[in-house]
């Protein structure tokens, strides 16, 4: 099993002729079973296709070719067309939407979100890579080309949540190395307001019986951490949380961002510090560096039986 | 990006809230002029990106255009928080019945703006907050549907406010919230919003941040501020050296090199991408190492801008040798990163066996970018090193060089194997 997306799931690349849309398009086919792409959206492109999945002009023209409703869409393009494609998945009835773009303002992220809400839809990103399930499907750019995806991610227990999207790759890499495979990895995105936190998808992994445990990397800025502390603290989670916290450096410098978008120290609360600690009064082992997490892993697991 | 005061007030008055009479000077003779205009008793707010204005002198009464121009010529003067006053507020100095609070940002768990109303203004939200929780009220309002009035009215009834008061106020809070919006702010703030003898309300201070994101699409608000596009107004101006590091990204549009923020350390850092830059630098601290920079490479830049960007670190002072590194790279490419590199020591002169450290960068095309570096030499390690124990190796080799004082010898190489552009 997996969480948000199967060997089943069908889906659309918005921004499909573009350049690292028509990699990931390839990079996706390539991978495990080969993603169902049923079809891709680029405005007056219509009639075209790339690797073989055919273009559109809108997503309804997808939705009709496909002749049923479609799982997902991941949105790629520039940040000022990025709300009106999310907007236009959304009234087109698609209820995941992976949103690959960076630098969108958030009041334009808030409208999605809100959306999404009212149509019972979920959005990962923006500016994040996607979630794959090892060896099955990859919706996005994680882990990068077939071939090098499956160097790095093998099925297995661990649920992976990451603010960046290299991260995630570098921490599933690592998992694997030591004999520990992934349930479902999810790049979640480095935004200051992002569709899915940590909390958020907690439930899902929470539902899924192959999911063990849950590795998350995290960074400074926001409150994503606190609410993923308090969501333990409340919810007795059968699923134990090992955490990799980057950027402590960011501590003495308030004010400045680093890395991501969203990583930006403006009051106490947003600190490396205040996270960790937080973190672990939620019992959430927040390790010093990744080659440590397996052995953390692994005894979380084996202290469990 | 934060505004200064005047700017913010400007900003608030273009919304339709009323502020006082005030202008912006840059010298104690306009500054006079502007209380002469005003004609009575002034403030003179210094306009720098600090706070504590009040306690480190930057705030000072004056009744007269004279005592205005004399109080504005030492303000000019005055650094708050090492930030030279880029002007001063002449401000009419309104007689304030009550202070009240207004304020609107993002709350990111939630994922919807908060506005934020208090009857306890002209101190620290926060403070407030804390002390005083039945003293402010809160409420999330929609991105999707227009703000509207009643959503005011609703929050300032909450904490008691009647009559005349609550219908002058909601409009100022209706209007505050629409501009927070429209604007791309991240927080839009009026503290404190005052209340004359006279019944009126006007905003006496305020405090704006735009999204940086957003100021492509904001730019009519920005000329009309008179906001150039080369103010970045960041937490820290930018360094000579981050401005060179702007350059060399700027220099295609290929992929990012850049993100260059500068520290004074002796091992300097061509690192990527965002979470591995950020785990790399922490790493080589936490082995004892002094960064002499950040740095983000991200996406798949070309071969001249990684070289670029190597070549700006190796000739920052103090750099001894760099570390190239970074977590598992999908989109980027090893080889064009390693070219770049090489490149780069090799036209400064370097042996670049000697100059890089070490490079950990496993991922897209790694065996090509392998062989490379196999060729001259350079230590380099794949997927099985952790990115702290690249780290660790960085570090060793800086000290160790420091305790044996050994300086590489003068290496020249013909660059033609590594200056072909072999991206796709």
């Amino acid at each position: 099993m997996s969480i948000l997306i199967d060997a089943d799931t069908t889906f659309i690349v918005q921004g499909i002729t573009g350049r690292e849309a028509v990699n990931l398009v390839k990079e996706c086919l390539d991978y495990g079973a080969g993603a169902k792409i049923v079809g891709g959206v680029t405005p007056g492109r219509k009639g075209r296709d790339v690797h073989g999945v055919p273009v559109f002009d809108t997503v309804a023209q997808c939705v009709e070719h496909h002749r049923g409703p479609i799982d997902g869409s991941v949105v790629t393009g520039p940040p000022a067309f990025t709300k009106d494609a999310v907007f236009e998945a959304l009234q087109n009835g698609i209820k995941l939407v992976v949103i690959v773009t960076e630098r969108i303002p958030r009041g334009d992220v808030a409208q999605m979100v809100e959306l999404a809400a009212e149509r019972e839809a979920r959005i990962i990103g923006p500016n994040c890579l996607g979630g794959i399930v090892p060896d099955v499907i990859k919706m996005g750019g994680i882990g990068g080309p077939a071939r090098d995806a499956a160097k790095s991610y093998t099925p297995g227990t661990v649920g992976v949540i990451s603010r960046s999207g290299g991260m995630t790759t570098e921490m599933s890499s690592t998992l694997t190395a030591a004999g520990l495979g992934q349930s479902t990895a999810v790049s979640i995105g480095g935004d200051a307001i992002i569709g899915s936190s940590y909390a958020e998808l907690m439930p899902l992994f929470e539902a899924d019986p192959q999911t063990e445990a849950i590795v998350i990397y995290t960074e400074p800025g926001g409150r994503m951490e606190a609410e993923l502390a308090r969501y333990v603290t409340e919810n007795d989670s059968r699923l134990p949380i090992v955490a990799f916290m980057a950027g402590r450096f960011m501590d003495e410098m308030p004010g400045m961002s680093f890395g991501h978008a969203g990583t930006i120290v403006e009051g106490k609360e947003d600190t490396a510090t205040e996270k960790i600690a937080r973190l672990a009064q939620a019992g959430i082992v927040v390790a010093e560096e990744i080659s440590v997490i397996p052995d953390i892993v692994k005894d979380k697991l084996g202290a469990r039986v | 990006m934060r505004f200064f005061e005047y700017e913010s007030r400007a900003t608030v008055a273009k919304a339709g809230i009323p502020i006082t009479k005030q202008g912006f000077a840059e010298t104690p003779e306009e500054a006079r002029r502007i209380a002469e205009q005003i004609g009575g008793p002034v403030v003179i707010k210094s306009q720098v990106l600090s706070g504590g204005r009040m306690k480190a002198g930057g705030v000072k009464f004056a009744d007269t255009p004279d005592e205005a121009a004399g109080h504005a010529e030492r303000i000019l003067e005055l650094e708050i928080g090492g930030h030279v006053p880029r002007g001063v507020l002449v401000d009419d100095r309104a007689d304030v019945k009550h202070e009240y609070y207004a304020g609107v940002v993002w709350d990111g768990i939630r994922k919807l703006p908060v506005i934020l109303f208090s009857d306890m203004g002209g101190i620290d939200i926060e403070e407030v907050a804390e002390n005083h929780p039945d003293h402010v009220a809160r409420a999330h309002f929609s991105t999707l549907r227009p703000f509207s009035d009643w959503q005011a009215k609703q929050l300032i009834s909450s904490l008691g406010v009647t009559g005349s008061a609550l219908n002058r106020l909601t409009p100022i809070l209706a209007r505050l919230a629409r501009l927070f919006l429209s604007y791309d702010m991240t927080l839009a703030e009026i503290n404190p919003l005052g209340e004359l003898t006279d019944g009126a309300f006007v905003a006496l201070d305020a405090h704006m941040d735009m999204e940086n994101e957003a100021r492509p699409r904001q730019k009519e608000l920005l000329h009309e501020l008179g906001v150039g596009d080369e103010e970045t107004r960041q937490a820290r101006e930018p360094t000579p050296f981050e401005l060179a590091g702007e350059q060399v990204d700027a220099m295609d549009h290929r992929g990012v090199a850049g993100n260059v923020t500068e520290f004074d350390g002796n091992l300097g850092l061509v690192i990527g991408a965002g979470g591995g830059s950020l785990t790399l630098f922490d790493a080589v601290r936490a082995q004892g190492g002094k960064p002499a920079n950040y740095c983000e490479i991200g996406g798949n830049p070309s071969v001249r801008k990684a070289c670029g960007l190597a070549k700006l670190v190796l000739q920052k002072p103090g750099v001894q040798r760099i570390a190239v590194m970074m977590s598992i790279v999908s989109n980027t490419r090893v080889d064009i990163v390693a070219r770049g590199v090489i490149r780069a020591c090799v036209e400064l002169g370097h042996d670049p066996a000697e100059k890089i450290a070490i490079f950990r960068i496993p991922g897209a095309w790694e065996e090509e970018g392998f062989k490379i570096l196999e060729r001259y030499g350079i230590e380099y390690a794949d997927r099985s090193v952790s990115l702290h124990e690249a780290a660790r190796r960085a570090v060793e080799k800086i000290q160790g060089a420091n305790g044996a004082g050994a300086e590489g010898d003068q290496f020249r190489q013909t660059t033609a194997e590594i200056g072909s552009e072999t991206d796709v």
